[in-house]
């Protein structure tokens, strides 16, 4: 089928098994085939071209959308329902709730004189929400052809290998296919398939050549290197626009294009740049180092004792609770650090992540640390409560709300020490990991 | 109740709604409490208009102050549109992925405040780019079904067709709103609004399919899950559903990407927007609703300090400021029987003439008026203890001079923050409030920080003086008022001598500049000896350049202004009138202390009931207090586990030495039994109020919960 091949570039075995295993029309095919691979191995693609250009009767469904089983069970039927009456073109939604219902309900829509004598293929695309459904759907989808008793083939689709998606109590076994990652070879050749009219093959060609080399160590992602692809070509052109370089001056051209590439990979690549804002610098020829990506506003300006709970917090989750007498109480006595050291605590408390406190500590340190008298007013507890919506803070446990809360910290070091400047507060000297 | 019916049986009766609707007028509240409320309507009539006039002022003020966000945003959303509408053949947009385009909105941390921005926001949309805006909260989608139904809903009611309303109704409940049934409901409307109306279509938005727009309103609340979905499913329906997010983030926009992993975040076009830091915000509140004679109603030093600092210390809010602002002007009217004179200048003028005797011995009273009277010769303090029509008169004149130095004070405020503003370290506050805060307080000239501002402003450069004059000038001549012409000519006038030095101060620096010169040439011993010889000269002050002299001219010029126009108002006539000086009420009703209250009713009841059995003296145990003050006492001598034993002993201790006198009459194992119950009573209401709670480290006992004082 030399078509197929035209459009479907490097995935010739793919498509043949899964050709050898569709057959004819008429052939009762594989009851269940598993096809999982990699983000953007063509796996949608593959199979939406193939059932298309065989002119197989086909529902093709997104599980992410149908986020309950009614949805997706009453997506099939009409669907399918919509395939079988297309030519007398009146259909009725049809209901349907539970899996014994779909079953007796694909039968009788399946009946239909267009659909009787050939293979109907259900394909459910991103397979690894069937199984956040009810226990019985994916095992159902499984053996789907016997349980109806009709030519039926179900395709599922996924990032997630098999073993993971087998239930405790046992099914049948699809026919698992996989699609491996796309070669810098292959990739090199889809990309450079579909470039633009206005130049020649060879010269983009070229382009993505380049654009592989920067891009190919941190990303393999087809599709995304196809965006960024169009995204970076006007510039690669603008030397030849301008008619300072000609189409073969490659050289020049690999000088002009791989800064601004590598710029793109720390930019857009990663979203602190949106697309657009990207584009539009390039039409300005504005150096991107201007604007500021997303990353760069990490400054959060908070009230005062917010700021002071918040430091307080990040003390009470970091610290081992034995060490707040040190810290905190003006007459300690020497305590060194090796007297009190028990063995679990002799990794960093920061490689081991914050650790959960009770409310009551957490006002015991803001009272010490901060240095005028505060009240517990309303506004203090408020103010608390508003630090966990931020997700600045957040609560441990849903038991016990009343008596006595637990909270965690989950800042980082870097933002609360940016926060502790802010308040002449050397939060180092009261952290324990670092004594 | 009767009823007409012969037979008997159950009839159900319907309350009277009408009775129990009947409420009392607001203004009646404010005949109330003080029993020698004078004039109660006139104030509670006055509140409202100085209050209406304050709400549209800061309205207005934040429309303007949010008019530069919402422009650049409706920008954004115009444009990410149009790249839809073209989705041409350009070879480009047929690869490119299509992004949904995202606006992050950094609203800041006072979540409060957001509201009304989204508010607006929403309208401002709504105008210009698309009737489709829908707001959603976290707190609504728990997951995507309910996400999309409140989506669903929404949309619905933004198209508001009415005959087509009860169709979509039947949609909504068939479909189960799926994204592909939302997709094909905007498909249907926009082509009904294509055909039907296209008159409308055109005036509303300028093209065939307006975008939807969507505001997530609190970011951070979100879980990963349904945003992660929501994004994956409206990805795959964007060519036929154009949406626009626009996200409302509180912290920073690195939130994005802990929220969402790469594979999401890649799906969108995301654009940042700031909004105005709230502390400017705050200026500007102040600027324009407390730094004016626009409002004749002002705030005392403690009460302006008491505002600030939950501002700037609790939650940021503009909302809280202004609602605090809102509570100590209703104060002021309800506690102040002369507020009635806080109007503006006619009108008080006017009804000082109608003041009762009442109200006229309330004007005697006041303090800042008894010192005045003092001051005056005896016939007229006579005169104005005892005629009401001269104190009238007289009254009508204080005010008038009141009115005037309050003209005075804020322009004579803001040259000296114009001043006090660009100094290293700002001795006297960066900030016009602090200032402000400052002057209210006390004579501001005899503070050590005035002192040292003097002297720094002894320092300034020359340009530095011009410029920040010039600033006053324009200062000085923006009020339409005339009362400080003279000053602002003054200043004129020495700015022109300021330029006019310069030619001098060119000679002056050629010939320091030989000076130099000479010095560079001797050696160690000769500089030393001139550099001695320079000191000596600068000691005895001879050497003053011409432009010293004016800058301490200017200097002069400043202090005088401060020391006459800057007096605090307490020593002004009658400023009672219009100053709220109540800051201990405001404290108790803005910055509530929960558990303070509840420590105080517990440990001295008196404090609250007021029965004058309960007065005790400090650290003992009156016992005839409530019980459960009696077992909240008793458990406060405990540490962290208490022995239910020990307790209830030591409660029938206490609670017996009280009942000695009539208990005769019940037997004394009743008695017990009582006391037993009323102590089970009292722990477990001390429970309910999370002071202990049972522990299972130890039978009978109770964990203690709190700890030291409150």
């Amino acid at each position: 089928m030399p078509h197929l091949e035209n459009v479907v570039l490097c995935r010739e075995s793919q498509v043949s098994t899964l050709q050898s295993l569709f057959g004819e029309r008429h052939h009762f095919s594989f009851p269940s085939i598993f096809i999982y691979g990699h983000t953007a191995s063509g796996k949608t693609y593959v199979t939406q071209t193939l059932l298309k250009t065989l002119e197989l009767p086909h529902v093709f469904v997104n599980c992410v959308e149908c986020f309950t089983l009614r949805l997706l069970l009453e997506q099939i039927l009409n669907r399918l329902n919509y395939l079988s009456s297309s030519e007398e073109g009146c259909s009725t939604e049809i209901t349907c709730d539970t899996f014994n219902d779909f079953v007796r309900l694909f039968k009788q829509v399946t009946n239909a004189k267009n659909l009787k004598d050939q293979t109907v293929y259900i394909v459910l695309d991103k397979a690894e929400y069937l199984r956040d459904m009810e226990a019985n759907i994916l095992p159902g989808f499984l053996r789907l052809q016997e349980l109806t008793d009709r030519n039926v083939t179900v395709i599922f689709l996924s990032e997630i290998i098999w073993e993971k998606f087998r239930p405790n109590t046992g099914c049948f076994e699809p026919f698992v296919l996989y699609f491996p990652d796309y070669s810098i070879g292959n990739l090199q050749k889809i990309l450079s398939h579909d470039h633009p009219p206005e130049y020649s093959a060879d010269f983009y060609a070229a382009y993505i050549n380049i654009l592989l080399g920067v891009f190919y160590t941190v990303c393999r992602d087809l599709k995304e290197l196809r965006h960024l692809a169009v995204l970076n070509f006007p510039k690669y052109c603008e030397p030849v626009v301008k008619g300072e370089a000609s189409e073969r001056d490659t050289r020049k051209l690999w000088r002009n294009i791989e800064p601004h590439l590598k710029k793109a990979m720390q930019t857009v690549y990663l979203r602190e740049i949106s697309s657009s804002q990207w584009e539009k610098l390039q039409q300005d020829d504005q150096d991107p180092g201007q604007l500021e990506g997303l990353s760069a506003y990490t400054h959060v300006e908070l009230p005062y004792y917010s700021k002071f709970i918040l430091i307080a917090a990040y003390l009470a989750s970091y610290n081992p609770s034995r060490t707040d007498k040190r810290f905190f109480l003006k007459h300690h006595g020497k305590i060194k650090k090796t007297n009190f050291l028990k063995k679990h605590e002799k990794t960093s408390n920061h490689l081991l992540g914050p650790k959960p406190f009770p409310l009551d500590r957490l006002l015991a340190i803001l009272y010490s640390i901060v240095d005028s008298r505060v009240a517990p007013t309303a506004n203090i507890f408020s103010q608390i409560t508003s630090l966990v919506t931020l997700q600045l803070l957040t609560l441990v446990g849903h038991d016990d709300q009343l008596d006595g809360p637990k909270y965690k910290c989950t800042v980082s070091l870097d933002f609360i020490r940016a926060i502790a400047r802010t308040v002449n507060f050397d939060i180092i000297k009261y952290l324990y990991d670092f004594l | 109740m009767a009823t007409s019916s012969v037979s008997k049986g159950c009839f159900v009766f319907k309350p009277n709604f009408k009775k129990r609707k009947i409420s009392v007028p607001i203004e009646e509240y404010f005949n109330e409490g003080k029993n020698e409320s004078e004039d109660s309507k006139l104030r509670f009539e006055t509140y409202q208009v100085i209050w209406q006039q304050m709400k549209s002022e800061t309205e207005k003020m934040q429309e303007e102050l949010n008019k530069n966000l919402f422009d650049s945003l409706i920008k954004f959303l115009q444009k990410s549109h149009s790249g839809f509408q073209k989705n041409s053949r350009d070879w480009g947009c047929q690869i490119k992925l299509r992004e949904i385009p995202t606006a992050a909105l950094i609203l800041g941390v006072n979540v409060t405040d957001h509201e009304f921005t989204f508010r607006s926001l929403t309208e401002a949309i709504q105008n210009n780019v698309t009737p489709y805006v829908v707001k959603l909260q976290a707190r609504d989608c728990p997951d995507i079904k309910h996400f999309l139904q409140k989506l669903f809903s929404q949309l619905m009611d933004c198209h508001v067709d009415v005959e087509s309303k009860e169709e979509e109704k039947d949609i909504q409940k068939k479909t189960h709103c799926s994204m592909d049934s939302l997709s094909s409901w905007y498909m249907n409307v926009t082509q009904k609004t294509d055909q039907g109306k296209p008159r409308k279509k055109r005036t509303s938005s300028q093209w065939q399919s307006p975008p939807v727009v969507l505001i997530l309103k609190d970011m951070e609340s979100f879980t990963t899950k349904v945003l992660q979905d929501f994004i994956i499913i409206s990805s795959q329906h964007l060519h036929e559903f154009p949406l626009i997010l626009i996200f409302g983030i509180a912290t920073s926009p690195v939130i994005i990407h802990r929220l969402l992993p790469h594979a999401v975040s890649s799906l969108l076009c995301i654009e940042i927007f700031q909004s105005l830091s709230c502390k400017e915000h705050l200026t500007t509140v102040i600027d324009k609703l407390l730094l004016t004679t626009q409002f004749p109603f002002n705030l005392s030093e403690k009460v302006l300090q008491i505002l600030t600092s939950i501002f700037l210390y609790y939650d940021f809010s503009i909302q809280n400021f202004i609602k605090g602002l809102q509570l100590s002007l209703l104060e002021h009217f309800y506690s102040q029987p002369l507020s009635v004179l806080c109007c503006n200048l006619p009108e008080a003028k006017r009804r000082i003439n109608f003041l009762s005797d009442n109200q006229c011995e309330n004007i005697r009273r006041l303090p800042s008026f008894r010192r005045y009277v003092e001051k005056q010769a005896t016939e007229k303090q006579v005169a104005l203890l005892t005629n009401e029509r001269f104190l009238k008169e007289e009254t009508q004149s204080l005010l008038e001079s009141l009115h005037v130095y309050h003209t005075n004070y804020f322009l004579v405020l803001r040259c000296l923050h114009q001043f006090t503003s660009s100094l290293p370290k700002y001795p006297l506050g960066r900030q016009i409030r602090e200032l402000y805060c400052t002057c209210l307080e006390k004579n501001i000239w005899d503070s050590e920080e005035y002192a040292s501002a003097l002297q720094l402003l002894r320092m300034l450069a020359k340009d530095e003086l011009m410029t920040i004059l010039q600033k006053c000038f324009s200062v000085l001549n923006s009020s339409s008022e005339k009362q400080l012409g003279s000053t602002a000519k003054r200043i004129e006038e020495l700015l022109a001598q300021l330029q006019s030095l310069d030619a001098e101060v060119k000679e002056e620096e050629d010939a320091s500049g030989s000076q130099s010169k000479g010095l560079q040439k001797t050696d160690l011993y000769h500089l030393q000896k001139s550099l001695l010889e320079m000191k000596e000269l600068r000691r005895t002050g001879k050497k003053q350049t011409k432009f010293e002299v004016l800058r301490e001219k200017v200097v002069n010029f400043i202090d005088s202004l401060v020391r006459e126009y800057l007096l605090p108002p307490e020593t002004q006539p009658l400023y009672e009138a219009v100053y709220f000086t109540a800051a201990h009420t405001l404290h108790e009703h803005l910055n509530a202390a929960p558990r303070l209250a509840l420590h105080t009713a517990l440990n001295n009841p008196y404090y609250y009931l007021k029965n004058e059995v309960l007065k005790s003296e400090e650290g003992c145990i009156p016992n005839v207090a409530p019980d459960i003050c009696i077992a909240y006492k008793l458990h406060l001598e405990c540490s962290r586990l208490i022995n239910l034993v020990d307790w209830s002993e030591a409660f029938a201790t206490v609670v017996t030495a009280a009942e000695k006198t009539d208990a005769n009459s019940v037997t004394s194992e009743e008695r017990n039994d009582i006391i037993h119950a009323r102590f089970i009573r009292a722990v477990s209401e001390l429970e309910l109020l999370g002071f202990v709670k049972p522990t299972k480290r130890k039978t009978d006992h109770v964990a203690r919960l709190t700890w030291g004082g409150c």
